[in-house]
């Protein structure tokens, strides 16, 4: 569902596919601002010199391996929580591929992500151990409780919210993960509980 | 003499609590003085039981569980440390029932070791396969596996000798051994076990394979779910490079075996094989058509042998106590042991390694001691989102790749999801449509298009909308999938729909499996 709707997720505006099309067939590169966003928010945004500095440090130490975008762009996400739009000419031209070919990598993996997280990432647990115990009630509980949906964040720009397909917790479900820390057997009261400690941390 | 304490650092037990419970240990020890030595063990696979605490005593390791950080004192109190009487008091492990009736040849070390130890693994029998896989050739190690019966425990249960037979006589220069450690199917977690509680094992098969086929070069494929395994995994990778089991010249035998940990990115379908090594190449994971068969056109185009990682953990054992040991465990064309996953609604959630041949109905009550929430099981699911789901009547299907599917079931990599009697089965229906949907690669129309409508139609069918219509076209759209798909996704999202469908009648809105056939 999420990847069916990945064409319309391709938000370049129409005079811009062209020159989209050129750079798939010819590399010819156009420029930055072919592919500059409307920023989401102010908030959160990478600051230019950051972007800079993890996209030149991934591309440095590892376009040299094989297979080597999946490395970069984990490790961009790594240093910035997403791998912004900007940083995608400079990966295409260090690796030799189309910025299509790189737009078309981000896009394709749910893990990656083109807008900046809030300060937090909650991953819940939609598969059907969870299910069984109750996932769907916790799931309903979550986005009432934080008043998002999936795959949006709170607009104070803290809490993201992602489903995520089994975490391997399916012995202690229903599971979910805050950031990288891993949590079973998450009532609803124990989710509140978490959430409430890092509600006071923020 | 410090006493050895042992809390899990298996994600599972941090889950639920482990590491307050290590903190507040080790604060405690100090605050009075007691000499403890901590050890972060992998997890027993009694999950109903962590944290699990174990302390070394006279008598054996004592295990106390399940244990909050609060309960610590009262254990420091009661001289848990020499395994004095606690309401949390288990006794041995070993002795335990649930323990007791397992037949643990893969799973031999989880729980009981150091799993970053490379002391702890050679004293508990670690590579001592590899030592035996140095002094033979390629072709007597592949027959060592071939001899065994292992067949691939990810869930398509292809003979893992003759893969990699296949390898061994396709000549290039460079070769490749992949495990598949993108363990994606809900109610699984022997990979991610094995992974954090035991990486030492994982190596040492993949440089068997490596030796095997004449492959140089391995990459784990790990989800990026797991960031512990990645943890554990590369910890162990860096002490094997350091005391010589990997690198160019593996033990001093001038042999070369090199290994890297790749991260996934979120997508369920690069467990496919093919879809797994587009991303490893880094493009999208898209599925490649077969053939070429990846044994000899894989990776970058080169033979590559892609196995899972419950099969390569296997294989030190086999090249240890060799094929014919292995071979006796198991039933019919099923040979060895399969790491069970028992998940849901189950009260005794765990892991159950045991020889093939156990039944459903043995695993859910003798084991899983029912469901977790007091009702009857409903239905079970096995073999992860694209398994089907079995009735009650069904329950005493032996655990055999073969006897599931001549029941139209798949074993695969042999997790078990309880539901019980609270399921609504036209729901699960849906929902396999939908993860579908939510996964396909989009390579294939039937998976690509067909998932969504599948998910469009269940919804009509639930909402009550005309059923005389809508069921024969699930059938007929199940069918497209199930034989016009490029690969399993696609064409074994039919399993739960179709078992559900047709076990499960009554939740689709019809009066019997008749109507449900019509």
């Amino acid at each position: 569902m999420h990847k069916m709707s990945l064409l319309c997720d391709f938000y370049i505006p129409i005079k811009n596919m062209l020159s989209f099309a050129i750079d798939f067939r010819c590399q010819i590169d156009l420029g930055q601002s072919v592919f500059q966003r409307t920023p989401h928010s102010e908030i959160n945004m990478t600051e230019p010199r950051a972007l800079h500095e993890a996209v030149h440090n991934a591309i440095a130490t590892l376009k040299d391996q094989p297979g080597a975008l999946l490395p970069i762009l984990h490790s961009i996400q790594d240093a910035l929580g997403y791998i912004p739009a900007e940083s995608i000419p400079e990966i295409a031209k260090a690796l030799y591929l189309s910025r299509a070919e790189v737009h078309g990598v981000v896009s394709f993996y749910h893990y990656f992500r083109d807008t900046p997280p809030g300060k937090h990432t909650l991953h819940l647990c939609r598969a059907e151990s969870c299910q069984a115990m109750g996932g769907k009630q916790l799931e309903e509980h979550i986005k009432n409780r934080l008043g998002i949906d999936f795959h949006q964040t709170t607009p104070d720009q803290q809490i993201s919210l992602e489903p995520v397909y089994c975490l391997g917790m399916c012995a202690c479900s229903p599971a979910l993960q805050i950031d990288k820390e891993v949590y079973g057997r998450v009532s609803t009261e124990r989710f509140d509980a978490l959430v409430s400690e890092l509600e006071a941390s923020l | 003499m410090s006493i050895t304490v042992y809390v899990p650092g298996d994600s599972g037990a941090i889950a639920l609590g482990a590491n307050q419970v290590a903190k507040v240990l080790l604060q405690e020890a100090e605050q009075q003085g007691l000499d403890i030595q901590l050890v972060r063990n992998g997890s027993r696979g009694m999950y109903w039981l962590e944290p699990l605490l174990e302390v070394m005593t006279d008598a054996g390791r004592i295990a106390y569980g399940p244990v909050q950080a609060g309960d610590v004192k009262s254990l420091i109190a009661a001289d848990f440390l020499h395994g004095g009487a606690h309401p949390l008091k288990l006794g041995v492990i070993e002795e335990l029932d649930y323990f007791k009736r397992q037949q643990r040849l893969t799973f031999a070390r989880v729980g009981l070791t150091d799993p970053v130890s490379l002391d702890d693994y050679l004293q508990h029998d670690g590579f001592r396969g590899l030592k035996n896989a140095l002094n033979m050739s390629g072709a007597d190690i592949v027959k060592q596996v071939t001899d065994s019966g292992l067949r691939g425990r990810g869930g398509a249960a292809f003979p893992t000798g003759i893969k990699w037979n296949t390898v061994l006589n396709t000549a290039s220069e460079q070769k490749y051994i992949i495990c598949n450690a993108d363990e994606g199917d809900s109610g699984t977690f022997s990979d991610r076990m094995i992974m954090e509680g035991d990486p030492f094992v994982l190596i040492e098969g993949m440089i068997i394979a490596g030796l095997a086929v004449g492959a140089t070069q391995g990459y784990i494929y790990l989800r990026v779910e797991y960031p512990h395994a990645e943890q554990a995994l590369n910890a162990a990778i860096a002490t094997a490079y350091q005391a010589g089991y990997l690198g160019d010249n593996i033990l001093g035998s001038g042999k070369r075996f090199e290994l890297e940990v790749r991260l996934g990115a979120g997508a369920y379908v690069c467990g496919e094989e093919t879809s797994l090594m587009e991303s490893l190449e880094g493009k999208r994971g898209l599925v490649r058509f077969k053939p070429p068969l990846p044994a000899i056109s894989g990776l970058f185009g080169k033979p590559t042998v892609v196995n899972n990682v419950i099969s390569l953990a296997s294989v030190p054992i086999i090249l240890d106590k060799g094929g014919d040991y292995y071979r006796d465990f198991g039933m019919g064309r099923s040979r060895g042991t399969l790491p069970i996953q028992l998940a849901g609604n189950i009260k005794h959630g765990g892991l159950v390694e045991s020889a093939f041949g156990l039944t459903l109905r043995e695993l859910l009550y003798d084991f899983g001691g029912g469901s977790a929430s007091g009702r009857p099981i409903r239905a079970v699911q096995v073999g992860g989102p694209l398994g089907a789901f079995l009735p009650e009547s069904q329950f005493d299907t032996p655990l055999d790749y073969e006897a599931f599917a001549q029941i139209w079931a798949v074993l695969g990599h042999g997790g078990i999801v309880a539901f019980d009697d609270t399921v609504n089965m036209a729901e699960m229906a849906r929902y396999a449509m939908e993860f579908c949907a939510i996964e396909s690669c989009g390579k294939c129309t039937p998976c690509r298009i067909g998932s969504t409508r599948g998910m469009e139609l269940m919804s009509d069918i639930i909402s009550g909308q005309n059923p005389a219509k809508n069921i024969p076209l699930l059938r007929d759209l199940c069918n497209t999938l199930l034989n016009g798909s490029l690969c399993a996704l696609g064409g074994m999202t039919p399993y739960p729909v179709l078992s559900a469908l047709n076990h499960f009648p009554e939740d689709f809105g019809l009066d019997d499996q008749a109507d449900a056939a019509a």
